[in-house]
């Protein structure tokens, strides 16, 4: 038998796919769960059944619940060892393409995006590079868009980026102004910032890497590998994948589509 | 004679500790590792921008295995599993393991009220928490997510702990069904987490 809150939290997904066509079905549950409970308190409903009233009646109550339901809090060069295995074994073989397309996938508000740019260009590589940004949260684009941080948090970036293996500092690539950073608008003149969803759409483009960070751990098994699919698909042979620091292909039916580059580092290359 | 059992048998112990974890963790964890029979989950507050030495130091002083899960990592019994830093570590309904990188919870990720309520949605009556040493008020929450699901859960008597104000917290609000120096919970985890016969 399931609980009153079980047979809510379903319903109210369901409500949520059929009225705003955005699938949380096959998310994992526990921490889908703390999510919607943060947003039913802030939106000030007594149960999940409210919310879903509220959602159902007023498009406003959805665009604030996804906000709940979908921002991570990442930061730039998150674990600068991922990055420095990309300098040093990616790096290399993208150096060999005469362009490159690359996919940050679930961008959330662009921390891995601005990571990327500014390896990209430190390698020399960033203005032969086209790169996709997508998510699902059109507020969080607009955020990568603008690529604002608070400057309180870029002590710990600029950290990040110096153990990653940079050679000069994150500063080169902002400007400081009334409490905020701004990054160097020429970081994306290549990059194409654009509403994807790894649960519902398809594969757009042909790419050498995909970067989907901490991304997959919201998702349910089955929701996992039909996003690893799609990647699986939009990269070419030999196109590296960059997973989070717990993710793993080991449980995933596309394990036997990548190798292993390096797994500490969580960097997998397709066969 | 325990003072506490569960009513019915564990199959998971969820642990939680800070300020002084370690010196608890090294005396608690090796003791239970030898005849360990269900999984152990353990959150300890870290440092988010280093590598945690939890795993190397516990590893050669445990007789179990001693491992950070990887996500969708099934909960295996007879497994001391250690939270890894700057993540929030959950335990889904099909018994794996989840993560978030969702905002820290009283400026924790790890957050110990985060498992512990996310264990006890899963394990209900058969889950025992554990709130070990801690200078702040995570853990208390979780615990009592723990009672209100028909679980046991034991705290160290803050006059004893290291820093009092996480089991204190635990105490004030969980209700839990004991309260002990450390050596009493060593005791009454060993008997609850044994291999039958």
């Amino acid at each position: 038998m399931s609980s009153a809150e079980e047979i809510e939290v379903r319903l109210f997904l369901d409500a949520i796919f059929l009225r705003y066509h955005y699938d949380f079905r096959r998310y994992s549950m526990a921490s889908l769960k703390r999510r919607i409970t943060a947003a039913r308190l802030h939106l000030g409903c007594e149960t999940v059944s409210a919310l879903q009233e509220k959602l159902l009646h007023d498009p406003d109550t959805f665009t604030r619940l996804l906000q709940y339901l979908t921002i991570q809090v990442s930061d730039m060069f998150r674990d600068p060892g991922f990055f420095r295995a990309m300098r040093e074994r990616v790096i290399p073989e993208l150096k060999t393409y005469p362009s490159l397309k690359i996919w940050i996938a679930g961008c959330s508000n662009g921390e891995e995006l601005y990571s990327f740019a500014v390896l990209l260009r430190e390698e020399g590589l960033l203005d032969r590079t086209m790169l996709y940004a997508t998510d699902i949260n059109p507020e969080a684009l607009r955020k990568a868009e603008a690529g604002i941080y608070a400057l309180d948090r870029m002590a710990s970036f600029t950290e990040n980026h110096r153990l990653s293996g940079a050679r000069c500092s994150l500063s080169d690539y902002y400007s400081a102004a009334y409490g905020s950073a701004v990054f160097d608008r020429s970081l994306r003149k290549n990059v194409v910032f654009t509403d994807h969803s790894l649960a519902t759409d398809s594969v757009f483009a042909e790419v050498q890497v995909v970067s989907c960070r901490n991304v997959l751990i919201y998702f349910d098994r089955m929701l996992q590998d039909r996003a690893l699919g799609l990647v699986k698909d939009a990269l070419c042979r030999r196109g590296f994948l960059g997973l989070g620091a717990k993710e793993t292909l080991q449980f995933s039916a596309q394990a036997e589509s990548f190798r292993e580059l390096s797994l500490s580092d969580r960097w997998y290359q397709k066969c | 004679m325990l003072a506490v059992k569960p009513s019915k048998p564990a199959e998971a112990v969820v642990i939680g500790a800070s300020a002084g974890a370690l010196d608890a963790l090294t005396v608690l964890l090796p003791a239970v590792s030898r005849e360990l029979d269900v999984p152990i989950v353990v959150v300890v507050h870290l440092s988010p921008r280093s590598p945690s030495l939890l795993p190397d130091i516990l590893r050669p002083r445990c007789a179990c295995e001693v491992k950070e899960p990887d996500d969708k990592e099934p909960v295996r019994r007879g497994v001391i599993w250690l939270a890894p830093a700057d993540y929030h570590l959950l335990i889904d309904a099909g018994r794996t393991f989840s993560f978030s990188v969702d905002e820290p919870v009283k400026f924790s990720r790890p957050s110990i009220d985060v498992l512990f309520e996310s264990a006890a949605e899963v394990y209900r009556d058969r889950l025992v928490g554990v709130v070990l040493t801690g200078a702040n008020d995570d853990g208390a929450i979780g615990a009592r997510a723990i009672r209100r699901n028909g679980g046991l859960v034991l705290v160290q008597d803050p006059a004893l702990a290291e820093a009092p104000e996480m089991p204190r917290a635990a105490l004030s609000l969980a209700a839990p069904q004991f309260v002990g120096a450390l050596p009493q919970i060593v005791e009454t985890l060993t008997a609850i987490t044994r291999r039958p016969g």
